[in-house]
């Protein structure tokens, strides 16, 4: 954990923003995680899960057919072959060993799409410890069976029926119960965001995934790939592959869900891009690009991948973006769902619509892109098929 | 205007809140009104935000009526401009509304609206600096927070730097009318050390729990979710809200007084 000099400043983006009750469990988090960081056994019992639970290193995969398709190279990381399905486990496991090395009884998450609940469900029964998840009830009908793989692994689902019933309002009511419960309970946040040190945190677990890329890619390649691009909601993915890159000379790409249109009505957003198109504010705990009107007020967000429905983004993408060292852009619902289908038929690899985001992109931005790629299969698509198919009729 | 110290001045101050636009634009004007007749001393207007992430379900659904409405910040210091000047306010949102705002403008337009407080539950010191800063330079009081799990060090920190009164979280949570007042709150009342009033607030709902924090030595306490409950009880019947407000507000005072 570092480029945060103070408080968790990423440039002016980043910091703590949120009830003086939860201030000392942020810092208690803070020193847990670098104590136990430099801990040869929590390190040691972190690799094994890595390896043994969910299934670590992930394939480095080279597409032959979607690179023909794009006059390219392209490599897959596999992320959607981590136990689960998705990317995500890579920080719940990480968060749950550290909640149990930090002496916490209950650990509590939000969840989108389902895949974080997912995560923290497995990592929690896995490590020994109890989980309650919160999710909109929007996306619970939306992952009805990602609500019963929970409970089927002992984790409670509690819905919220509050604002738009989706991430944004789990996660305030995650932090409610957060700061009812803070003494005993650790708050197993999903992504690159909120107070600090959440965005370094996850970035840290997360970015397992951009090591591993790296070693693949030279080994495979014997050079540093010219492009990698990863889709954007929170920026977990993104951030996990990307931070590994930081300094070398590869175009980093954040693509965010353009949903239906780059548009607003007055308090609703029809996608969620929020480094292309939001503006500066404070949302759930830290300072970075929201989506918001006129007064401040955070607009609903929309995307066909609920993992990628959010009005915020992690405030270090938000700086890097800033800067120019990541390129934001996004896809509509529309380009998303063409890579879905193009990615199963050609290589037989069911994408989540979020990764189809990232995929879509190598349609939008041709020509643009040098030789070698890496896409960022975040997640895979079976969680999915259900609003496809729907969709489609 | 008054300035929200003047709360305090030779007595304990019985603190009530509600939501500006709730459950009309035009009912604030008559739902304060019935709180002054009631008798209290300070006035706490929410500003709606449409995340509220410190506020339980009560005044959540009291904010979403607002919003709903059509409430928003010019609104918002246009009608805390009409209000009677017999008692202080304080204004209470989050930190967003104030950063998107731009926090000059705001503290200035508090100040020409006669609002002598600012209150951000999302806002620790550690960001705090800016507003602080500013509501100084115009003499409008940024009210900083102590909570139960709020360490002797950073009691010191926050009592050295508070201006007004200081706001005590009554318990860990959210806000939301409480059966029991725990003895947590009596500690905390007990381990915060200032010349600065301090004001008892979340889940405080009763008026044997306002006698309580007041014979444990605080200054001030205050009421949300009980009052908003009344307003949203009879929204529609805006005549019976107050009456029943100010009713209530006489009963929460006698027990600032007895």
């Amino acid at each position: 954990m570092n480029d945060s000099s103070e408080r968790g400043k990423f440039g002016r983006y980043g910091g703590q923003f949120v009830p003086e009750v939860l201030m000392p469990a942020l810092y208690e988090l803070e020193t847990g995680y670098l104590k136990y960081r430099e801990d040869p056994n929590f390190q040691r019992e972190l690799d094994t899960y890595l390896s043994d639970f969910a299934g670590r290193p992930t394939p480095l995969y080279h597409a032959k057919r979607l690179s023909r398709e794009y006059g390219a190279t392209i490599y897959l990381k596999r992320e959607d072959l981590v136990h689960g399905g998705a990317h995500k486990l890579n920080n719940a496991i990480g968060q749950a060993l550290l909640a149990k090395y930090m002496g916490k009884e209950r650990i509590i998450a939000e969840t989108g799409a389902g895949q974080h609940g997912i995560a923290t469900a497995m990592a929690a029964a896995s490590v020994g410890i109890a989980s309650e998840v919160y999710m909109g009830v929007t996306d619970m009908k939306r992952q009805q069976m990602n609500v019963y793989r929970m409970e089927l692994m002992g984790c409670k689902v509690h819905p919220v029926t509050s604002g738009s019933q989706t991430l944004k309002d789990a996660i305030n009511e995650a932090m409610r119960d957060w700061v009812a419960n803070v003494e005993t309970t650790h708050y197993l946040l999903g992504s690159v965001v909120g107070p600090h040190p959440y965005p370094s945190l996850v970035r840290d677990l997360q970015s397992v995934v951009g090591r591993e890329a790296r070693a693949q890619i030279l080994e495979k390649e014997k050079r540093l790939p010219d492009s990698i691009i990863a889709c954007t909601g929170g920026g977990s993915n993104s951030i996990g592959i990307f931070y590994p890159f930081l300094k070398d000379d590869v175009k980093l790409y954040a693509i965010e869900a353009g949903g239906s249109g780059l548009r607003n009505t007055k308090t609703a957003a029809l996608h969620s891009a929020s480094l292309s198109t939001g503006s500066e504010g404070i949302l759930h705990g830290a300072r970075t690009k929201i989506l918001q009107d006129e007064y401040g007020q955070i607009l609903e967000s929309h995307s066909i991948a609920p993992g990628l429905d959010y009005a915020g983004v992690g405030p270090e993408l938000a700086y890097l973006a800033e800067t120019g060292r990541i390129i934001p852009a996004n896809v509509q619902d529309d380009e998303a769902l063409a890579a879905f289908h193009e990615l199963s038929r050609l290589e037989g690899i069911i994408p989540a619509l979020e990764s189809a985001h990232a995929l879509a992109y190598l349609k939008k931005a041709e020509g643009e892109l040098e030789d070698l790629i890496i896409v960022n299969i975040s997640g895979r698509g079976d969680k999915d098929l259900k609003s496809v198919m729907e969709l489609q009729r | 205007m008054k300035d929200v110290s003047e709360a305090f001045t030779d007595k304990k101050a019985l603190i009530t809140y509600i939501c500006a636009g709730d459950p009309k634009i035009d009912a604030t004007e008559a739902i304060v009104e019935a709180l002054i007749r009631g008798g209290t001393d300070l006035i706490e207007l929410g500003l709606p935000f449409s995340d509220p992430i410190a506020d339980g379900p009560t005044i959540q659904a009291a904010t979403q009526r607002a919003l709903k409405e059509g409430m928003n910040p010019d609104l918002f210091f246009k009608l805390a401009k009409k209000l009677p000047g017999d008692v202080p306010y304080a204004v209470m949102t989050y930190y967003n509304l104030i950063f998107h705002r731009g926090i000059e403008r705001f503290v200035r337009d508090c100040k020409e609206s006669g609002i002598s407080g600012i209150i951000v539950p999302d806002l620790p010191p550690e960001e705090a600096g800016e507003l602080h800063e500013t509501s100084m330079r115009y003499g409008v009081h940024s009210i900083h927070f102590i909570a139960p799990t709020t360490r002797r060090e950073r009691i010191e920190r926050i009592t050295r730097d508070a201006s007004g009164f200081i706001y005590l979280v009554a318990r860990l949570g959210v806000t939301g009318a409480r059966e029991d007042l725990k003895e947590e709150t009596r500690s905390l009342i007990e381990r915060v050390k200032t010349p600065i009033p301090k004001a008892v607030g979340f889940g405080i709902s009763t008026p044997a729990q306002v006698r309580e924090v007041i014979r444990s030595g605080a200054d001030g306490a205050i009421v949300g979710s009980a009052i908003v409950e009344i307003i949203a009880k009879n929204k529609d019947n805006i005549r019976r809200t107050c009456e029943e407000v100010e009713r209530f507000t006489r009963r929460l005072k006698e027990g600032i007084t007895g």
